[in-house]
């Protein structure tokens, strides 16, 4: 938590409501398109709200670096990236430590999905740009991630759709925005799949008691039920 | 190195009934803790948990403090993930996951306000102190992360701000110098979805045939103030809310080893 909260965002809930009108369990709104990128064997732009993500798919394809293929499955390579100037203060281009560790969570997150026995020694590629940042970016990062391996024709489970759930003023709110992930209490990242419900990401940091994290668990499963929903229409729109 | 296929599969099935060390499902290896085992270093510790062998060195230097938070010091956390310690680690830049380690840590230690940065301020907008934990490792066999989140709050806990002198030169010699300022102990706590079964403290073995890890940070009052689900599989809420469950527990008793660990230095 930042020490100097300006005083607009002293308070983020008024009159029960957020600064941008939305409920505690509302998402921001979501846009889902699929096939941008016409090079890319699958591809989704995700907004939700001023967070914007493009995704690729390259693959099925051989192997790079060939030392780590895997003889028994594909290899999904993940990498997530902040373009330099999707945040106010430019970003310096090439990975971080941070970026690093989200390409890695975002990789977990949407492999167990992904049937990659059925591509042994190859590799697939994902690459998730953010072109625009408002918090939440590894969460709509990942719900373009899946749709754009959906698009690519690759085999899966279910679909993967992610949020990030958290605390401000106290209170369990979805979905946060930039100023509620600055000047929040606490910041949970969760991804969960469409068909068993399982949970493929969760990350914390903050403040949460065992019963609030019970209930965030369960608030944000119910939440992201709606990013599903969007993530089904921009698929079967681009078929249509 | 990897394991082979064979064994992998072997140790899968038989973790439903026993695991290779006798251990129970939910019982971590012997842990030790050792602070104050270095001279030049503000604060260190040494932790092993079974073979696990982690050690953690605390410097700090004079530097200037972020413009958004100009009257706070500096917290990083690192961490070497040394070609000594196992045949599968590489000499070279960080990877994933010693970035992801260290980041798990420093989450830890940071969103439970554990070090009062407030008070490493030395000139407002100027100069602020800058904590730097150095995490080593010297023998992997398993479950890093708490053996490492274990030894950067003790190393925290015991070190010392150097005195600034009238120069403003630092003198790391002086006993006067003054504890720093510590107020919470955040425990992580990682236990592993192995064939359906949670296993705590999870060997290099066993996470080898792991599906998934949840670390799980406990502050002292029993809130959580970090979490970080790793590995390829799914977890499902029940089990999550398990391991939650399970971590509260275990934190407590590894809390009170680091707090008899500390005790001993200062003594």
């Amino acid at each position: 938590m930042a020490s100097n909260v300006p005083k607009k965002y002293e308070k983020l809930i008024v009159n029960g409501k957020r600064l941008d009108g939305r409920k505690l369990d509302e998402l921001r709104p979501t846009k889902i398109e699929v096939g941008i990128i016409p090079s890319a064997d699958g591809s989704a732009y995700v907004e939700v709200g001023k967070t914007k993500v493009m995704a690729a798919v390259h693959g099925p394809k051989e192997m790079f670096p060939r030392h780590m293929m895997n003889e028994d499955r594909a290899v999904l390579n993940v990498r997530y990236a902040m373009l330099p100037f999707s945040t106010s203060d430019r970003i310096r281009p090439g990975p971080s430590r941070r970026s690093n560790e989200i390409s890695k969570v975002a990789r977990h997150a949407l492999e167990s999905v992904i049937f990659l026995e059925e591509y042994p020694t190859m590799g697939i590629d994902l690459t998730l740009d953010v072109i625009q940042a408002d918090a939440g970016t590894r969460a709509t990062a990942i719900t373009a991630g899946a749709v754009a391996l959906a698009h690519a024709g690759i085999p899966m489970k279910g679909l993967v759709a992610a949020t990030a759930m958290g605390k401000i003023d106290g209170k369990l709110a979805v979905d946060l925005n930039g100023p509620e992930d600055n000047f929040g209490d606490t910041d949970m990242p969760f991804a969960m799949v469409s068909t068993n419900k399982d949970i493929t990401l969760l990350q914390m940091d903050g403040d949460f008691t065992p019963d609030e994290f019970k209930k965030a668990l369960s608030m944000a499963k119910k939440a992201i039920e709606p990013i599903f929903e969007e993530q089904r229409k921009a698929l079967l729109r681009y078929h249509e | 190195m990897s394991m082979l296929k064979q064994n992998r599969q072997y140790l899968r099935e038989k973790i439903i009934s026993s695991r290779e060390d006798g251990r129970s499902h939910t019982e971590y290896r012997p842990i030790t803790i050792k602070t104050g085992v270095l001279d030049k270093a503000e604060g260190s510790a040494r932790v092993t948990i079974g073979k696990s062998d982690v050690l953690v060195g605390v410097k700090m230097d004079i530097g200037t403090p972020f413009p958004d938070s100009p009257k706070e010091g500096i917290l990083m956390v690192n961490s070497e993930f040394s070609a000594i310690a196992s045949p599968d680690f590489e000499n070279g830049p960080p990877r994933e996951d010693s970035i992801e380690l260290s980041r798990v840590i420093d989450r830890g230690i940071r969103e439970s306000h554990t070090i009062d940065v407030g008070k490493l301020c030395i000139e407002e907008g100027e100069k602020v102190w800058m904590v730097f934990a150095d995490i080593n490792i010297l023998n992997y066999d398993g479950n890093l992360i708490d053996a490492a989140g274990i030894a950067t709050i003790a190393a925290l806990m015991t070190a010392n701000i150097p005195k600034i002198e009238k120069d403003g030169t630092i003198n790391r010699d002086d006993e006067s110098k003054s504890a720093l300022p510590v107020t919470e102990i955040p425990v992580p706590v990682s236990a592993g979805l192995i064939n359906g079964i949670i296993v705590v403290d999870m060997t290099k073995n066993e996470e080898k045939c792991a599906d998934a890890v949840m670390t799980i940070t406990t502050k002292k009052d029993g809130n959580f103030c970090a979490m970080q689900k790793a590995g390829p599989s799914a977890l499902s809420e029940e089990q999550i809310l398990n391991i939650a469950e399970l971590s509260q527990k275990e934190s407590k008793k590894i809390r009170s080893m680091i707090e008899k660990a500390v005790k001993a230095n200062k003594n």
